[in-house]
């Protein structure tokens, strides 16, 4: 079966009994001549997940969710009321709960039209039994004994195995659905290596919108296994950390978590409409030095931040926020794009059923420049090289943003020197941008592990980023 | 279940027992030797208000039901939000038929019957609050335009928000322990925004209870929240110095957090903490009295019995200065040696033994140095100690503040911080589950432009 929309009748409103009819009259309740805007948001999610620790596969875990979220606007006012009873009682009821944020409360009509995706990312599988429960076992215990075998300092090794199948189905005031079958994997490896007193911590993970087969091509698993070790021996050689303001070449891939942090939430669309970001107002504006061209991509294929349709219903895309330095975009939902006059560009997204969908960044990156990384390196002649980060946080007002290396190096005369202690860089998103002094052609993303959070929302995201100079940035280690 | 009881907590709890009772007949029936089960049921009213005019308003309503079952070591759960009995058993299902893919583990597990709570005092923790969502609003509205009208460089607001959520949690397993009690949870907070010629800063402030009379006034919230966010305007940053360090009350219960991430059973057996093996060792100066009251009537994180089903008890982790207890569960306790602390889900009511200064004296005693009034992002590695991280706050001079700083590190390594600690403040003014006053630390590093 490869129709969204089939498969979430099939596993959502057949089993509860909702059919068109009921689907309509729901609508019509919302869709009194005071509301703007309504949506049912029905969900069916399946999880499950494997934790091996000590050579052995400890704690499995399967979890069940299914809800239906409804959403009433009228002006810029939100009603929003959630069940996990999907019978149409429950859904009357949170139907009328939610409408009530307009005073006129008319019954209104609509018909129900089906919407299909243009774009289909990734196959409308469930991950979760694509790899037999025995396989997955093996896989564990197959990462474990490459990371165990790749160095006698390894001292504790966990292994973690994820997989979800999210059904969605929007229904939107307009009588619009549309659905989406979402696959979601995602294997890590914590290492932690000790020689004598001392122990360091090393990790590496991955996914992607696929099937388990994913993590056994190219041995990609045991290629996570080798890398969480390798960051947990440069780490047992590391000394303190420089502090103060220097230039810092950041690697390519994971470490956009950059560009995440100082520009991407400053652009999306709610801070914006309230002027509360640090880039209100600032469209057409010069931000980054030229050459820097940053994107919001919810449609590469098969990627953890990707989606066919967003938690609205509306088509994913790719949209520029950064154009050749000038600020030219901001991410929208639906609320937000009508407020502000726009349209909603396919980012309007929730951590779930029982959440308010907002604009939230899909898959984020700076597109390549023309620079040899290694000539990047040998312009500077004392810096930082960071390649590994853990996550970052920002102030969306005053446009202060951290993130922190987990993996680092001095730079000496255009040489990479010794390996630092992880640090955490703070700088300022309207500035930052505009200190990139190169460009690496060494575009690349991360491989599958970022969540980001706002407003207490988790959502899957991905993040991408050549190699980057930039010319002063504060590093926040000990040695002074 | 088709229909829950929400505005009966007697009842509800009831029903959730009766949950409970069929999940663990089910996964007898199933062939576990033991198991163990527990469900939640919570139902509340959110209203946000944003410059003057309602933004949204949540009715939510959060159903959940978990269990784990042993076959022999063998171990697998299973949870879901569906509470009718063919979910209830599907996922017992779901569970055993993870307990065959897991494998032997020694210190799977129920723990000893001998532990479980045996008496369930009333806690004092169930105080609905009936609400209208117009009271509501009219709360938050209050509590954002006291931050409005605070000053004339208040130019904007991210809104206040406010809730009330009131919830029954029953917890039981197959060596017959059954709990369960009803509590809510009340509150509301506002985060608004100054400018002026140096650009925009934002802060906040919240208030948070057991019971409605125990909030702050909605107008003290709100010109908190603007008085802390006028003092961040022309914010600077500083140069790069080895300095004392004053960590405000709430900043420094993140420090007391990571402390306890640090003596926690998970991270000790898995050799993942700078503590490790730190048990009567002094980690403070003597000064230092670290202690746990989750028995506490109306506290925030109060419970008479832990994610184990064991009793909770006061008691010390440090004191005078020296580790006396670690933060431990059932599974960690058996991998370490040792017996549960009854810390199954974490610490309740952690609270540190004031000291005699106020903020004013500590300033002087700290003479020139740092007051932190916020971190960001994470930068704390447990497994080393070596902590660096975002931070805005004062620069102190001669004991008085100078001018607000901000896009600056500070660093350091926590075993050292820890051992540094100069004097701890009484002054402990802020809501939630954690007293503590400031911390002042001998030195770190602040890093800036």
């Amino acid at each position: 079966m490869n129709d969204p929309i089939a498969i979430a009748r099939e596993q959502i409103l057949d089993p509860a009994g909702l059919s068109e009819r009921e689907l309509d009259r729901l609508l019509g309740i919302l869709n009194s001549p005071a509301i703007d805007a309504a949506d049912l948001y029905f969900q069916h999610s399946r999880m499950q997940s494997w934790m091996l620790e000590d050579g052995i596969v400890k704690e499995g875990h399967f979890n069940i969710e299914m809800g239906v979220g409804v959403r009433a606007i009228s002006g810029e006012k939100t009603g929003f009321a959630y069940s996990d009873e999907l019978h149409f009682a429950a859904l009357e009821q949170a139907a009328r709960t939610a409408s009530a944020i307009a005073r006129d409360q008319r019954d209104g009509r609509t018909r129900i039209a089906r919407l299909n995706a243009p774009h289909q990312l990734y196959p409308l599988l469930d991950p979760i039994p694509s790899l037999a429960d025995a396989d997955k076992i093996q896989l564990l215990q197959q990462v474990d004994a490459v990371a165990r075998a790749a160095d006698p300092r390894v001292a504790e090794v966990i292994v973690s195995l994820a997989a979800v199948q999210d059904i969605i189905l929007v229904v939107g005031d307009d009588g619009r659905l549309s659905a989406d079958v979402r696959p979601l994997i995602r294997l890590n490896v914590n290492v932690i290596a000790q020689h004598q007193d001392r122990r360091e911590q090393g990790s590496m993970g991955g996914g992607a919108r696929r099937d388990l087969h994913y993590f056994l091509e190219d041995e990609r698993a045991q290629g996570f296994a080798r890398e969480a070790v390798r960051q947990a021996l440069v780490n047992l050689e590391a000394t303190a950390a420089p502090a103060g303001h220097m230039t810092v070449v950041l690697g390519n891939g994971w470490p956009g978590v950059l560009l995440h942090e100082a520009v991407g939430h400053g652009l999306e669309g709610d801070f914006n409409r309230k002027g509360t970001s640090a880039f209100s107002g600032r469209l057409g504006e010069q931000v980054a030095a030229p050459g820097v061209t940053v994107v919001d991509d919810g449609t590469l294929p098969q990627r953890r931040g990707s989606l066919n349709i967003d938690d609205e219903g509306e088509p994913t895309q790719c949209t520029t926020l950064i154009e050749n330095g000038v600020l030219v975009g901001y991410m929208q939902d639906r609320l937000n794009a009508r407020l502000m006059g726009g349209a909603s560009t396919g980012n309007g997204r929730r951590e779930s059923y029982a959440h308010l969908p907002m604009p939230r960044m899909t898959n984020t990156y700076m597109l390549a420049g023309d620079r040899d990384p290694q000539e990047i390196i040998a312009s500077v002649p004392k810096g930082l090289y960071a390649v590994n980060f853990g996550g970052g946080q920002v102030d969306i007002t005053s446009g202060k943003f951290t993130f922190s290396a987990s993996e680092a190096y001095l730079i000496e005369n255009g040489t990479i020197g010794r390996p630092v202690k992880g640090a955490t860089l703070i700088g300022n998103g309207p500035e930052v941008l505009r200190r990139v002094s190169m460009i690496g052609n060494d575009l690349a993303l991360d491989s599958g592990v970022g969540s980001c959070g706002k407003e207490g929302q988790s959502v899957p995201v991905g993040v991408g980023q050549p190699t980057l100079r930039i010319d002063g940035l504060t590093v926040g280690g000990t040695d002074t | 279940m088709s229909q829950l009881h929400q505005d009966d907590p007697q009842r509800l709890r009831t029903q959730l027992e009766d949950t409970i009772a069929a999940l663990l007949a089910e996964a007898r029936l199933q062939g576990a030797d033991a198991a163990e089960a527990s469900a939640s049921s919570s139902t509340g009213l959110e209203v946000a208000v944003r410059m003057g005019e309602v933004e949204t308003v949540e009715h939510t309503r959060d159903h959940g039901l978990g269990i784990t079952v042993f076959f022999g070591q063998r171990k697998g759960s299973a949870s879901t939000s569906d509470l009718r009995l063919e979910a209830v058993r599907e996922t017992v299902r779901q569970a055993c038929t993870i307990a065959t893919h897991t494998q032997e583990d020694r210190c799977a597990g129920l723990a000893d019957a001998a532990l479980m709570a045996s008496e369930l005092p009333d806690l004092d923790l169930y105080h609905p609050w009936s609400i209208s969502v117009e009271q509501a609003t009219e709360l938050a509205l209050a509590c954002e335009t006291a931050a409005r009208d605070y000053d004339p460089r208040i130019t904007n607001s991210e809104g206040a928000n406010f809730g009330t959520h009131r919830s029954v949690r029953v917890y039981g397993n197959s060596h017959g322990f059954l709990g369960g009690y009803p509590s809510t949870r009340h509150g509301f907070s506002c985060a608004i925004v100054a400018q002026d010629d140096s650009g925009m800063q934002r802060d906040y402030w919240w208030t948070t209870a057991r019971r409605a009379q125990d909030l702050a006034a909605p107008a003290a919230v709100g010109q908190r929240a603007a008085q802390r966010t006028l003092a961040r305007l022309n914010s600077r940053q500083l140069g790069t110095r080895k300095v004392p360090v004053l960590f405000c009350a709430e900043v420094a219960a993140g420090l007391l957090h990571n402390l306890i991430s640090a003596i926690s059973g998970g991270r000790l057996y898995r050799k993942s903490s700078f503590l490790l093996d730190h048990l009567g060792q002094a980690v403070f100066p003597d000064f230092v009295r670290i202690h746990e009251q989750p028995r506490l009537q109306r506290g925030l994180a109060s419970s008479p019995f832990d994610s184990d089903g064991v009793a909770t008890q006061a008691k010390d982790f440090v004191r005078e200065g020296v580790l006396q207890s670690y933060v431990l569960d059932q599974y960690a306790a058996c991998r370490l040696g040792m017996t549960t602390t009854g810390n199954a889900g974490g610490v309740r009511n952690l609270a540190v033994e004031l000291g005699a200064q106020d903020r004013g004296a500590l300033l002087r005693e700290m003479d020139t140095g740092l007051l932190v009034t916020e971190l960001m992002g994470q930068g704390a590695n447990l497994v080393t100690g070596d902590y660096s991280r975002g931070a805005a706050g004062f620069w102190v001079e001669r004991g008085e503040i100078q001018y607000p700083v901000e896009e600056i590190t500070i660093a350091g390594n926590l075993k050292t911080m820890f051992a540094n600690l100069v004097a701890i403040g009484n002054d402990y003014d802020f809501p939630g589950a954690t007293i503590t006053g400031s911390w002042l630390i001998e030195q770190m590093t602040v890093a800036g432009g």
